[in-house]
């Protein structure tokens, strides 16, 4: 390791691109996942297990299924979303990359924003996916089927932001998990209650308009505030580290 | 070689305290690093070294005290001030499941625009000719290390505050890397840094954290 000699060294002025930091957070969150596919693929494995063993465990009768299908893919989701939270920042804590993370010359606010959208790829935007196949499982129709896919769509996204933020707060503990759960899931009940609203809805023939919009209402929301919050929780985390 | 400019200090602290789970780690600490300038923080283990770092880098909030760059507050320009700081804490932040070239690429990527053949070139002058495209977590630690340390010779920051950057380098590692340092701060970059073992650095700024008196070793 040698250096010739250069000009010497001034400050810097205030230069920082943020569309291409953001890009380099989400980059490399997604090939870190695709790298660890195992962990990865837990939480969805986890969705489709729980959906197909409702109907084994407790009736596989149409009208049973019919009546709770949409509650069972929902609490699915949800379930798999926080099994999938623990992770969304805890190894970059470990190895020392969250905190260079913090040390970013832009604003946390929009890495973490970035670092969210990654997790919802990999652990949302699957399950939306998989969705209208287990939709058929539990006899959904099409029409119902197809408000379902949509409310994940909308619904999913809302759960990876605020999951972060609980992720983020139980970051210094050593066993953050259950903790984590009792912090998220009172802010998960209302985008359960209404993704599964929407859907008993559409089945009974009344406008979801209304329902949607609350949803959407919601995930903007929650992408503009909870990054605020997990970015104040990181610094604290690695304040008392 | 014409002396840097001595007079304006890059970084300031005034009247510093840190107390930690009851405990006065220092208190009343008044230094400013400028230019040129190469600092050790000397000190026993549990002596506050690390969080003295950690607080000039402002990762730390739980101090009294202030801390200036150019002047001002840290956190009226937090962006700029970061643009300015390199930090190397004693976790490498090295990503096990991604290989040096993308970790070492993404370290850099919200600073500088840089290419892949200097990311290569820093990453052979830093030792690690060939692994360039090896998963991280193959290699050993003194790789690891060497890494995270290829960040230092594409460096434009004009501070630098190492945590314990020495660890896991082998000796000749050692010799390259401190001739580096010395190199840089005669080109007028700041160094602040944390070492286990003792380096022979020529005009090498000493601040000493706490007392080890009473101990046997």
């Amino acid at each position: 390791m040698n250096s010739e000699a250069r000009p010497i060294i001034r400050p810097l002025p205030h230069s920082t691109p943020l569309l291409p930091a953001m890009w380099a957070v989400l980059k490399r969150d997604l090939k870190v996942n695709f790298r660890q596919l195992q962990d990865t693929l837990n939480p969805l494995l986890f969705f489709v297990m729980v959906v197909s063993l409702f109907p084994l465990g407790v009736s596989p009768e149409v009208a049973f299924l019919e009546m709770a299908g949409a509650g069972i893919l929902w609490v699915a989701a949800l379930l798999s979303t926080l099994l999938s939270l623990d992770h969304l920042y805890r190894h970059d804590f470990d190895d020392g990359t969250l905190e260079q993370l913090a040390l970013q010359p832009q604003p946390l606010y929009w890495l973490v924003l970035a670092k969210t959208l990654a997790h919802w790829l990999v652990t949302g935007l699957p399950l939306v996916l998989l969705a209208p196949m287990l939709g058929v499982m539990v006899h959904l129709d099409g029409n119902s089927a197809a408000i379902l896919c949509l409310t994940l769509l909308v619904g999913t996204p809302v759960l990876s932001f605020i999951g972060s933020i609980g992720a983020a707060l139980t970051l210094g503990l050593r066993s953050g998990g259950v903790l984590l759960s009792l912090l998220i899931i009172p802010l998960y009940i209302p985008v359960l209650i209404f993704g599964t609203g929407t859907v008993t809805a559409a089945a009974e023939g009344a406008p979801v308009g209304g329902y949607l919009a609350l949803m959407g209402a919601f995930l903007v929301l929650a992408m503009t505030l909870a990054p605020f919050a997990s970015a104040a929780a990181l610094r604290i985390s690695l304040s008392n580290n | 070689m014409s002396e840097p400019l001595k007079s304006a200090p890059l970084l300031q602290a005034i009247g510093l305290s840190c107390e930690r789970d009851d405990r006065l780690l220092f208190q009343s600490l008044d230094f400013s690093i400028v230019p040129g300038s190469l600092t050790r923080v000397e000190g026993a283990n549990g002596s506050g070294k690390t969080t003295l770092l950690r607080i000039l880098a402002g990762l730390h909030d739980g101090f009294e005290g202030q801390v200036l760059w150019q002047g001002q507050p840290l956190i009226a320009d937090r962006e700029t001030f970061l643009r300015n700081l390199l930090f190397m804490g004693h976790r490498p932040g090295v990503k096990p499941l991604l290989t040096p070239l993308e970790n070492l690429r993404f370290l850099i990527s919200g600073r500088q625009r840089v290419t892949d053949d200097q990311l290569s070139e820093a990453l052979s002058r830093a030792g690690l000719a060939g692994f360039e495209d090896v998963s991280c977590q193959h290699l050993s630690a003194g790789q690891t290390r060497r890494v995270a340390l290829a960040r230092l010779l594409l460096s434009d920051e004009p501070l630098w505050i190492l945590d314990e950057a020495f660890t896991a380098i082998d000796q000749q590692g050692v010799e390259g890397l401190e001739q580096l340092l010395v190199n840089r701060a005669a080109m007028g970059g700041a160094i602040i840094l944390t070492t286990h073992h003792e380096p022979e650095l020529p005009g090498m700024d000493r601040l000493c954290l706490g007392q080890g008196g009473g101990r046997e070793f």
